[in-house]
């Protein structure tokens, strides 16, 4: 799904006038990457994100130790500082860090993307079936975000993941499910503000059906402020899947997964800081980068919800 | 009374909230992988012993039957045992939870203490150097991986500079406090033994400092905003054209508006901190109930992380109708009719 692509196209029969709240690509893409553009932050957040999406690409194929990625063994070289040859030292098997918080870059971005993404396709599609046909069905599901709304998410969290079992992919599953209901309320109250707009009662009069409306024609529109959202989300996703590694239920040795390397450091923080530092560092980047890219976001494609100051 | 009867009202409506909240954590319990039965039965268990474990847990039971006799037995006290603790998941909680609670209410004074006035400054100064530094420590306490900050502080303050403890609770060479909270900084003070209140200052700063620190960074990020957005008002300009001091004008006129949706975020970043408590606690080793659950999870013990999903809703719950009673004494003009 590209960002603001979902269909903006006007529909032939309606022109413009009121309908000005539709997308207009070109003129509107040139003005949010002014506006984009004229945040320096934003930009650096972008900067890390490409970065980071670059190093998890291509950096498997380019570290200079690729065997530690797996369960090389190199006990002789265990727990050196940082040098040269280990730019962030090596681990309590003498593997080099440097090259596994590279790998694992791919983990973790996999990780929050693949989160995000299900919690809002199932937040979003319920939350707007709750908003555009309410009744006892909205009732029902609102009710059932409230239940899930009311036990802190890492608690939540917690339970699914060890109610699912270990590994990567019922880490990403047991978060998801604690995500989508931000997005449904979310969905929710934007499709409830937008369902009786002209254009979605114009789209009506043309004999649009219920789910046509509500799919071409409002949910589009609702989809900048739940993509800001979204964007945001991403690096609290890699926060909390990384936390659950850290406790144990993520990533199964010897995958790199940064949760799991600092805590595996945690054993050697007397003698080696360096174990824990840079994997967390690496999650801290690539989860300010995150926030920076949903600030500026924000400013771009949710006008309403600006910054002040 | 008004407010009374609002808060008697939303009180009673947690209940169908808990009944969902049972409902989801059973249906959890239904999913875990590995029979209950085949765990408690033991490998050597013959098939006769094996059905008999299962109709003595009731696993014979048609669901909702099953549904009902766990509700029935939390109502009664019985949350089920602990595999792990061989206790009652009831004693267990009421055992670890003052621990987690003195946590978080030291983590959240100090977010509160240091979040608000931050929020403040940075607003009253928005765009300087000194909002740009606010904003940062906002971003980097959002950002932050609590479990690694942890470690960042026990490197620095308890291994490098050797100025605090890095794990526990309380010297164990002090023997246990005596008293009825079970919080050991008001146990120890009510009893006036000040060498135990030291010893309890120093092992929950660095837990409290970082269990703060990202509720810290969003009250400031939240105080900041929503004072920007008072001060912009027309009654502000009044109060400034009439003559107040800005100091006045500030607290008196900006803050007390500003004040009420930041009181939501605090509400909010109290549920956050018993989440990032399971974190601070595990590195910390402070034995809450953050600690339990994250033994329980690695264990597959699932009884306790019902219990303490359940918990945790209620006391998120009762935090929540907190918030919003408070609204009311705080704002005139919000109605709770």
């Amino acid at each position: 799904m590209s960002a603001v692509g979902v269909d903006q196209r006007p529909s032939p029969a309606l022109g413009p006038g009121r309908l000005g709240r539709r997308f207009r690509p070109s003129e509107q893409a040139r003005r949010a990457a002014r506006r984009f553009r004229q945040s320096p932050l934003s930009v650096v957040g972008l900067a890390i994100i490409v970065a980071v999406a670059a190093i998890a690409l291509v950096g498997p194929f380019l570290v200079p130790y690729p065997d530690d990625a797996s369960g090389a063994l190199n006990i002789r070289e265990k727990l050196n500082g940082p040098s040269w040859a280990h730019p962030f030292g090596t681990d309590h098997v003498g593997r080099d860090v440097f090259t596994r918080v590279v790998v694992g870059a791919r983990a973790s971005l996999l990780a929050g993307v693949v989160v995000i993404a299900l919690a809002l396709a199932v937040g979003t599609l319920l939350g707007a079936v709750a908003g555009y046909f309410g009744g006892w069905v909205g009732d029902a599901i609102m009710r059932v975000t409230d239940i899930f709304l009311t036990i802190p998410d890492l608690i939540l969290a917690l339970a699914f993941a060890a109610a699912l079992g270990p590994g990567l992919l019922n880490v990403m599953i047991a978060v998801s499910l604690v995500w989508w209901p931000g997005y449904c309320r979310l969905a929710r109250a934007n499709v409830v503000a937008l369902r009786d707009e002209q254009f979605a009662e114009a789209a009506r009069s043309l004999g649009g059906g219920r789910a046509r409306v509500l799919f071409r024609h409002v949910l589009p529109n609702a989809f900048p402020t739940i993509l800001v959202k979204a964007s945001m989300d991403v690096g609290f996703a890699i926060l909390t899947t990384a936390a659950l590694g850290f406790i144990g239920l993520g990533t199964q040795p010897p995958t790199p997964d940064w949760g799991v390397m600092v805590s595996d450091g945690r054993k050697y923080l007397r003698e080696a800081w360096w174990y824990s530092t840079f994997p967390g560092l690496a999650i801290l980047l690539t989860v300010v980068g995150f926030n920076l890219l949903g600030d500026g976001l924000r400013d771009v494609l949710d006008p309403r919800a600006r910054r002040r100051g | 009374m008004n407010l009374a009867r609002y808060a008697l009202r939303r009180l009673l409506l947690i209940v169908p909230v808990l009944v969902g909240v049972s409902l989801l954590t059973f249906a959890l319990s239904r999913v875990v992988p590995g029979d209950p039965a085949r765990l408690a039965a033991g490998a050597q268990a013959t098939p006769e012993m094996y059905e008999q474990i299962r109709r003595e847990f009731g696993l014979d039971d048609p669901l909702p039957v099953q549904y009902w006799t766990y509700v029935s037995g939390l109502v009664r006290g019985d949350w089920g045992d602990s595999i792990l603790s061989r206790r009652p998941v009831a004693a267990d909680l009421r055992l670890y939870w003052p621990a987690t609670l003195e946590l978080v209410l030291v983590a959240m004074t100090i977010a509160v203490a240091v979040g608000v006035p931050l929020g403040v400054l940075s607003a009253i100064r928005a765009d300087r150097p000194t909002d740009q530094v606010s904003r940062l420590v906002s971003l980097l306490g959002v950002s932050m991986p609590a479990f690694w900050l942890a470690l960042l502080l026990q490197i620095f303050f308890g291994l490098r500079l050797g100025w605090l403890p890095v794990s526990g609770r309380l010297d164990p060479m002090l023997g246990a406090p005596s008293g009825g909270t079970g919080l050991v900084l008001v146990d120890a003070a009510l009893a006036g033994n000040w060498a135990m209140v030291r010893d309890a200052l120093a092992h929950v700063v660095l837990p409290a400092l970082t269990l703060s620190f990202p509720a810290l960074a969003t009250i400031a990020r939240f105080t900041r905003a929503s004072l920007l957005e008072v001060l912009g008002n027309d009654y502000v300009r009044t109060a400034r054209a009439k003559g107040l001091v800005e100091r006045r004008v500030i607290f008196g006129h900006g803050l007390r508006n500003a004040f009420i949706p930041t009181l939501t975020m605090i509400g909010l970043s109290f549920g956050w901190a018993m989440g990032g408590s399971v974190l601070v606690e595990t590195v910390y080793d402070w034995p809450g109930i953050g600690l339990y659950a994250t033994r329980s999870a690695l264990t597959l013990d699932f009884m306790p992380i019902m219990g303490i999903a359940l918990l945790y809703g209620v006391v998120f719950s009762l935090i929540n109708i907190a918030v919003d009673v408070a609204y009311g004494v705080l704002d005139p003009r919000v109605s709770h009719a």
